[in-house]
């Protein structure tokens, strides 16, 4: 049974913050709820205050900036991403990744912002965001600050934000011509969390060299994490099997697994490699077609 | 302390004072007696407590009753009108989409989601609209075969 608490319900980001202000010490914020209440149910925190964000509307949107990128609102649905015709080209992994994600109930209700806050290591968006190079917006009563996705995520359901901090807005960067990124998770229930997942993003030059890489491993350490020592082996480079072969052993070897109820640590290692390759190829092809 | 909520289920206003702490398959179960609704894992996996909400499927486990105040639930109640079964009531009994019935009202609930969405589901829609709905008796070709039914228009919708 959920531990009683002091629920609020703001319906502005500035109401929300002036609690978050208010109620430092001691609070949750809840969005959809798909990951905070079964942690409230099964005992684990047990807030003294919950601050409930869903009903705020202006965090709900998805914008596409031309030459600029997109922005997604942080209370928007992981189904609204699913199926927003604005997830055109690099950006359509994004669709492809929420498709993958829990089942319909889950991606109805539960938001992006909730679930990259909640900072499982597991979570589907988190490596997807990293690969195409996504920075999150943070707000608190003081002031805004911009933060590099990679720097959000710190350990197992730990993230940079501060206390009195809320995560309102995630930026992704238009990519350059001839980009194409892919996402790819391995579990045993299509809509389980991932035993291991791997999304990477690539950029062709002219030549077909590889200008620019992105690998983001999800489930392979405790926080979500680039795979920088296999991106090295690709970029600059013509990308040949042999060498995407040598990069997944790369990102088999920096990634810093643990062995839990789904899969040892090795296993875990041998599903990065196998993975990496794989999924890095898959984007190559979409960046020669597009 | 004692919340207020409003909220629409089947069609109807209610005004409520809940626990904070109440989830919506509490309320729907306990506050209203709408136990068509079932209470399965409580936990978000086997979508048995799935309701409409606001035209889209949710887990009636996993969302706080005070988060739904103002929101429009559809229960599996909801679904006939009067004496006349919805579609996929009618297509459920006919395919016998059910043998134990433990899931059947979170089923339809997944299908009546499904449906708001696309209408006319293919066959892989209709396979990823229940993919959070798990039926023990493993009797999923007959669900498919129901809602594959009332996607082709074999069943009229009565108002």
């Amino acid at each position: 049974m959920i531990k009683d608490f002091e629920y609020f319900g703001p319906k502005t980001l500035s109401e929300a913050l002036g609690l978050l202000d208010k109620y430092r010490d001691d609070y949750k914020i809840i969005a959809g709820g798909q990951s905070l209440l079964i942690l409230m149910r099964q005992g684990l925190i047990a807030p003294e205050n919950v601050i409930d964000i869903y009903g705020i509307k202006e965090l709900n949107y998805i914008k596409s900036d031309g030459k600029k990128g997109l922005k997604i609102g942080a209370l928007t649905t992981h189904r609204e991403i699913e199926y927003s015709e604005l997830m055109q080209g690099p950006f359509k992994v994004l669709s492809e990744m929420e498709h993958l994600l829990s089942t319909p109930q889950t991606r109805n209700r539960g938001t992006i912002g909730g679930n990259i806050s909640h900072g499982d290591p597991a979570g589907d968006p988190a490596p997807v965001l990293m690969a195409l190079g996504a920075n999150v917006k943070l707000a608190s009563a003081q002031g805004e600050r911009i933060m590099d996705m990679e720097e959000f995520s710190i350990d197992y359901f730990e993230t940079a934000m501060q206390h009195g901090e809320m995560l309102v807005e995630i930026q992704l960067p238009a990519p350059p011509p001839h980009t194409g990124a892919a996402y790819t998770k391995f579990n045993i229930i299509a809509s389980d969390m991932a035993t291991v997942s791997v999304a990477s993003c690539i950029t062709l030059a002219a030549d077909d060299t590889c200008s620019d890489i992105r690998i983001a491993l999800g489930a392979a350490a405790p926080r979500p994490m680039r795979a920088k020592a296999a991106e090295a082996i690709l970029k600059g480079k013509k990308i040949t099997d042999a060498l995407l072969k040598k990069a997944g052993q790369a990102a088999s070897e920096e990634a810093e697994p643990v062995s839990d109820i789904s899969a040892s640590e090795e296993y875990r290692r041998e599903l990065v490699k196998v993975l990496t390759a794989r999924v890095t190829k898959e984007a190559m092809s979409k960046a020669k077609a597009g | 302390m004692l919340k207020e909520l409003k909220l629409t289920v089947n069609g109807q206003p209610y005004e409520l004072s809940i626990h904070p702490r109440a989830l919506l398959v509490e309320v729907l179960r306990e506050n209203l007696g709408l136990t068509g609704t079932k209470r399965g894992c409580n936990e978000g996996a086997c979508g048995a407590c799935t309701v409409v909400m606001n035209g889209k499927s949710v887990k009636a486990c996993s969302v706080l009753a005070l988060s739904a105040n103002g929101a429009e639930i559809t229960t599996v109640e909801g679904l006939a009108n009067g004496a006349q079964l919805h579609p996929l009531q009618k297509a459920f009994l006919d395919y016998g989409a059910y043998q134990c019935g433990f899931c059947t009202a979170g089923m339809l609930m997944s299908c009546k989601g499904l449906l708001n969405m696309f209408p006319h589901p293919t066959n892989e829609q209709i396979r990823d609209g229940i993919d959070g709905n798990i039926c023990r008796c493993t009797g999923y070709n007959s669900i498919l075969r129901a809602v594959e039914a009332v996607s082709r228009g074999d069943y009229k919708e009565t108002k």
